[in-house]
């Protein structure tokens, strides 16, 4: 469980995010959506440490994030997996050195042991007999994959996923939604995604936090979603006129 | 990059070297990197350096040769001459302008990828000092095989003399042979790996600056890398002037 509390975040003279707390649970996939522009990224960033908020709490399972020196932080970071938007899976390695970077950083398991775990994170995102290429020689979809694999090689507790279907097919983007949803329930992961996408937030929003203008707007499920009179949230889900006609009454 | 005096990026790249020459996660990833390094950086290198030696000690004994004209010097200080050429200036001082074009841009346009491409931010995300696991063992490496690069290019030059010089007729075999004998001062070899140890520091700590703090687009790195280059042209420039009036002039 992640929970914020009270985060504000200036850029310059720019206020863009706004007293914002939210609680991320375990097992679940947390959403937070929103308008290109109203925070997200910017959110994850504050959580992983990348960006510090002015004022506020993060807390990882009740350890208190801000206050942590940089040698807990890079140990906490041990039991954090990330997907970024472009995968940044590294240029010079192939799929399986992707993969068994963090294990050969972080752990002292045999070559062996490495190996076989690299075989199970690519196998459980399809990508199974992929080991020798190189991330140039992927599709979009499959570099997502590889590094949703990368990040759940070291078993992750926490998984933040920055838009993990920008740029991806529907089709494809439902894979990794199921991919990311799976992984979440099989090893009771703490997953953050960032989307605007609505497929997502019907298909995975277990828990979800709609951000306005970086201020949270609105929180619930998916089911929630679409049934709520909250009208910027109605605006954002009911993008098109088409889909409003269509909202249950 | 954004605008910043010379007063910050100093202070910034102090900084950056601190987090680079910090305790290592891992020992053993780390060697790996430092061996992958000098292969890529040193060893990669090893033929350009090989063809432009063996031309440049060519032409400096040909112009040698066509300078010594009075009869009153002898022929051997063609040998003589070339010979201190190269082991002052042309090896330890072209060679290491010429590396920081080509290690120089590369190591900027590397490291200026992996920011761009959030490669960077993985790894912190991950635990790992990326300053350290992406710098130090480029650092280390050149620092390492760069003197063996200059010895051979002084050896090659001083072949590339010999060659042309007898080819040519500017010299006959044994006056080059006895002049590159002669008056030898070991100190000079020192001097001239003195300076190498310290151009490649700078050679590859510059560039890995510059990659490590591009951000935007493939413009930037590309602006990064020419950035890299320049700055590090001058600095070896004056550099060397600093390391010559300590060493040599007495
Ligand atoms: N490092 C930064 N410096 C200045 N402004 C920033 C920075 N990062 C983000 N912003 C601004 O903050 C706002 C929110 O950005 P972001 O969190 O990326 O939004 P989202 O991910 O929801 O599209 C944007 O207006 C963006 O321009
Ligand atoms: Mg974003």
């Amino acid at each position: 469980m992640i929970e914020i509390k009270n985060i504000n975040k200036t850029f310059g003279d720019r206020q863009i995010i706004f007293d914002v707390s939210f609680t991320f649970l375990p097992g679940k996939c947390n959403l937070v959506i929103g308008e290109s522009g109203s925070g997200k990224t910017t959110i994850m960033k504050m959580m992983v440490g990348l960006v510090t908020p002015e004022t506020g709490e993060i807390l990882y399972d009740g350890a208190d994030f801000l206050s942590m020196t940089l040698r807990e932080k890079q140990e906490l970071r041990k039991s954090i997996g990330m997907l970024f938007q472009g995968g940044a899976l590294f240029d010079s390695q192939t799929l399986e050195e992707n993969v068994i970077f963090p294990l050969d950083m972080f752990t002292d398991m045999s070559k062996e042991e490495k190996l076989e775990r690299a075989n199970f994170c690519l196998k459980r995102v399809n990508l199974e007999n992929k080991n020798k290429l190189f991330p140039s020689e992927l599709s979009g979809g499959m570099k997502k994959r590889a590094a949703l694999a990368r990040s759940l090689s070291i078993n992750p507790k926490y998984l933040f996923c920055d838009e993990p279907n920008s740029g991806l097919d529907p089709r494809t983007s439902i894979v990794i939604d199921e991919l990311i949803k799976e992984v979440t329930e099989e090893f009771n992961i703490t997953t953050m995604v960032v989307t605007h996408d609505m497929n997502s937030v019907i298909g995975i929003g277990h828990n979800i936090l709609y951000l306005y203008k970086g201020k949270k707007w609105w929180e619930g499920t998916n089911k929630q979603v679409l049934r709520t009179d909250n009208k910027e949230l109605l605006d954002f889900v009911y993008a098109s006129e088409f889909l409003r006609e269509l909202r249950p009454k | 990059m954004e605008k910043l005096g010379l007063i910050s990026h100093l202070g910034r790249y102090a900084m950056l070297l601190n987090r680079t020459f910090s305790k290592p996660e891992k020992l053993s990833v780390y060697m790996r990197q430092i061996f992958r390094e000098i292969d890529s950086l040193g060893i990669g290198s090893l033929g350009l350096i090989a063809i432009i030696s063996i031309f440049m000690g060519g032409v400096i004994t040909i112009q040698s040769a066509y300078n010594f004209t009075s009869p009153f010097i002898p022929l051997y200080a063609v040998g003589l001459g070339t010979r201190e050429s190269i082991i002052l200036e042309f090896s330890p001082t072209i060679v290491s302008l010429i590396m920081a074009g080509k290690v120089g841009s590369n190591i900027a346009s590397e490291i200026g990828t992996m920011r761009i491409s959030e490669q960077i931010d993985a790894l912190e995300i991950m635990g790992v000092n990326s300053a350290a696991y992406l710098i130090m063992p480029k650092i280390i490496g050149s620092v390492f095989i760069f003197p063996f690069l200059i010895i051979i290019s002084m050896f090659l030059g001083i072949l590339g003399g010999y060659v042309m010089g007898v080819a040519t007729g500017a010299c006959s075999s044994y006056e080059y042979i006895f002049g590159i004998q002669s008056f030898f001062v070991p100190f000079n070899i020192a001097y001239a790996l003195t300076k190498t140890v310290i151009f490649a520091f700078i050679i590859t700590s510059v560039s890995s600056y510059h990659g490590y703090y591009t951000h935007g687009g493939a413009l930037e790195v590309g602006k990064a890398s020419t950035k890299s280059v320049v700055y590090n042209s001058i600095i070896i420039l004056i550099t060397n002037l600093v390391v010559t009036k300590l060493m040599l002039v007495h």
